[in-house]
């Protein structure tokens, strides 16, 4: 047993490894409380990138050239492989993969609730190459430099990629933009339909957000959903500008005094609805985890019975080599 | 029958070019090490083939002390569209 | 450190040798310094044929491919599909550019001049025009459908391009060289997966089996020679596909063994009055397929993508 003196001394020095900006490894003393933190923060990006792999995987097979096929397609595969690194980094604080699709397959753990709305046009593709893709790497970018070892190296892995989501993204829009008044509508209507559900990317609002403090102390949050949707607004703007659209929001104005952009306040409500499963796709973007996921039992029970027939050498293959007296 | 239907977990490094050691670059599920193996090779190395590539069963790892820099490896080139620069951006567009 | 650079993190000290992070770093393409010249013997609208048939192929089964990507059993099966898929999109797009750039007149009239060639060949083409074999267009079916078409279509594939590495049309020569690499994975990826679903579990066997019977009426059609194979064939240009079939059957047959399977004692699937897919007589499922992956397309001729 671990006496409380002792205890108190893991703490301290924990947190003072985090307090000098070091990082916290697998097998390094961590409070119960950072490690369900970490584990529920990472499993729901985990999930957020499985689940976001339907929405833009919609269009992969109607997309409109060749390039946009293929550029679309390493993209989504790219979000399969995010959802890997970070299952992977949960892994490494004692959390099963299994258990947590399991939970996501239920409904009890969360993933990010902009994936529940739909792709209704390819215009939808870029928008969400620009806009979700810049909120996740405003929110991301930060989480490069977490305390906790293996999630800030898969944080960094996936930035680098979700660069260039987000630049596929806005030269789709550029490229629209630059084609027949239908294109340009088209973008216009996918930015009015994304546009207040990106900035619910942040998450609720600081004082209706009660476990950022704990986060900030740790060092697993950096800034506050606030700070992030702020500059995410002050990036954008100008964007927009270049681009051509306007952003849904009649707030929305330069505020020279504060340096930076004032916005109005998303509906909350509809947020709040959203994450509570009433959204347009929560219920179909689940279905189909779980029908990919119930389908694909008999392959993986086939791998699994194979590897084990294999590891005591009772698969065909060992038993031909044995009966032909070739090398098992 | 006792089977499961999920895959043990392999740890995975990556030798990115001659002359460098193999380095962690994280972790995979697979029903054996020839699945882990091409998994690995997929996953791990898509944008750019390592040299080659050990996987190793998590379990089979005995670890000293928790004292461990392993960087997680970053990717590399093998479609251009997967990289940056591909996508042309004029120059004032900021912060992208 | 900045705030919004993760980039940053690559020179931080102690993080790695920045020769490590490949990311950014050359992208060689394979097809420059490829000479272009079509072979004087040659003749154009024979070699366009022969390119859009390898080019079909490769195209149809990457769409059908590609449906997977979110579907698959497992995670790592997503990716590893959608790397094959990927593989034979770009065996396509090289493909779909030669035959328009050795006959240009293979370029659909109904095609705006602003379209690239191998979105017109590949958005406006008509049903009827599309050379692929009709074992591609099938539907997606389960995986063990999928595994087994891969399996005939890798092994059969890799086999003519490890001729045509040869081709007199040096185009050809260094697509097919460039696919063998890929087509060879993705044999193997098959074979892994025969072996597992064949002697995996008694369910996964019999799923692996209905799994062959599916594709396995389409499977003579990858042999049957077309007139413009054959010319081209004796001029050094292209393969004739017969002649790989006991290569193929060779595969098939040790892996078969391996995994328990038996070939299917199943007929062939009859032409059309002596015509299949080379010719452009397909199965009603390629019309679906080309409604779904054309109609945005055609639907905005004037747009640019």
């Amino acid at each position: 047993m671990t006496g409380e003196r002792e205890a108190d001394t893991l703490e301290r020095d924990f947190q003072h490894t985090v307090d000098a900006d070091q990082r916290i490894e697998p097998r390094d003393w961590m409070p119960d409380g950072y490690r369900r933190t970490l584990v529920r923060q990472i499993a729901q990006h985990a999930h957020s990138e499985i689940i976001g792999m339907q929405p833009e995987g919609n269009w992969i097979t109607r997309a409109p050239s060749l390039r946009r096929k293929a550029i679309l397609l390493a993209k989504v595969q790219d979000e399969a492989g995010h959802g890997l690194y970070l299952y992977a980094a949960t892994e490494t604080l004692g959390a099963a993969r299994e258990d947590l699709t399991q939970k996501l397959l239920v409904g009890k753990q969360k993933y990010s609730s902009i994936f529940n709305y739909p792709t209704l046009t390819f215009a939808d593709v870029g928008v969400i190459g620009w806009l979700v893709d810049g909120a996740a790497i405003c929110n991301q970018v930060p989480l490069c430099r977490t305390s906790y070892g293996p999630y800030a190296r898969a944080m960094i892995r996936i930035c680098k990629e979700e660069s260039f989501h987000q630049r596929q993204g806005y030269e789709l829009l550029m490229t629209m933009m630059g084609g027949t008044d239908e294109q340009r509508a088209m973008v216009q209507d996918a930015v009015n339909r994304w546009w207040w559900p990106s900035l619910m990317m942040f998450g609720p609002p600081d004082d209706a957000s009660p476990n950022t403090e704990q986060s900030m102390r740790w060092r697993i949050k950096r800034h506050t959903n606030d700070e992030l949707r702020q500059k995410f607004v002050d990036m954008t703007v100008p964007q927009a500008e270049k681009l051509g659209v306007t952003l849904p929001d009649p707030e929305l104005r330069w505020n020279a005094e504060r340096g930076h952009y004032d916005f109005g306040a998303p509906d909350w409500d509809e947020f709040w609805q959203v994450v509570k499963g009433n959204g347009p796709c929560n219920a179909q973007r689940v279905a189909h985890r779980n029908r990919a996921h119930e389908e694909g039992a008999w392959v993986r029970e086939a791998a699994a019975a194979y590897a084990e027939k294999r590891a005591r050498g009772l698969d065909r293959l060992a038993q031909q080599q044995l009966a032909t007296g070739g090398v098992a | 029958m006792s089977v499961k239907s999920s895959w043990p977990l392999w740890e995975v490094f990556v030798r990115g070019k001659r002359g460098l050691n193999h380095v962690h670059v994280g972790s995979l599920h697979a029903p054996d090490a020839e699945m882990a193996l091409r998994n690995a090779r997929d996953l791990y190395t898509r944008r750019n083939e390592g040299v080659s590539i050990w996987v190793v069963p998590a379990d089979a790892i005995t670890a000293s002390s928790p004292d461990e820099k392993d960087p997680f490896f970053a990717p590399s080139g093998d479609k251009v569209y997967r990289h940056p620069t591909f996508y042309a951006i004029p120059e004032d567009v900021p912060h992208l | 450190m900045s705030f919004d650079n993760a980039y940053e993190a690559l020179v931080e000290p102690g993080t790695t040798d920045e020769a490590h992070w490949a990311f950014g770093t050359g992208f060689a393409d394979q097809m420059t310094g490829v000479d272009r010249a079509v072979p004087s013997d040659a003749d154009a609208g024979n070699l366009a044929a022969y390119c859009l048939m390898l080019a079909d192929d490769a195209l149809v089964f990457s769409q059908r491919l590609s449906e997977w990507c979110a579907n698959s059993p497992e995670l790592e099966e997503d990716v590893a599909l959608a790397n094959i898929a990927l593989d034979l999109l770009g065996q396509a797009r090289l493909l779909l550019a030669r035959a328009a750039e050795v006959a240009p007149e293979v370029r659909p009239a109904a095609a705006p001049a602003h379209v690239p060639d191998e979105d017109a060949l590949a958005y406006f083409r008509d049903e009827r025009d599309f050379r692929n074999v009709r074992m591609v267009e099938q539907e997606i079916g389960d995986f063990a459908v999928t595994i087994a078409r891969l399996l005939l279509f890798s092994s059969w594939r890799l086999a003519l391009f490890q001729r045509l590495a040869t081709s007199r049309d040096p185009v050809l020569a260094a697509v097919a060289a460039k696919g063998c690499k890929e087509l060879a994975y993705h044999r193997d990826h098959a074979v892994q997966w025969t072996l597992r679903l064949g002697d995996g579990t008694d369910y996964s066997h019999e799923r692996m089996r209905a799994g062959l019977a599916r594709v396995w009426p389409f499977q003579p059609e990858l042999f049957t020679p077309t007139p413009v194979e054959l010319r081209l064939a004796e001029q050094g240009i292209a393969v004739d596909p017969a002649d790989v079939r006991s290569e193929v059957d060779n595969v098939v047959d040790t892996v078969f063994g391996a995994a328990g399977l038996e070939r299917p004692q199943l007929p062939e699937l009859s032409p059309v009055a002596g015509h299949a897919g080379r010719d452009g007589i397909h199965t009603e499922l390629m019309g679906y397929l080309l409604a779904e992956m054309q109609h945005l397309a055609r639907s905005h001729p004037q747009a640019v993508w």
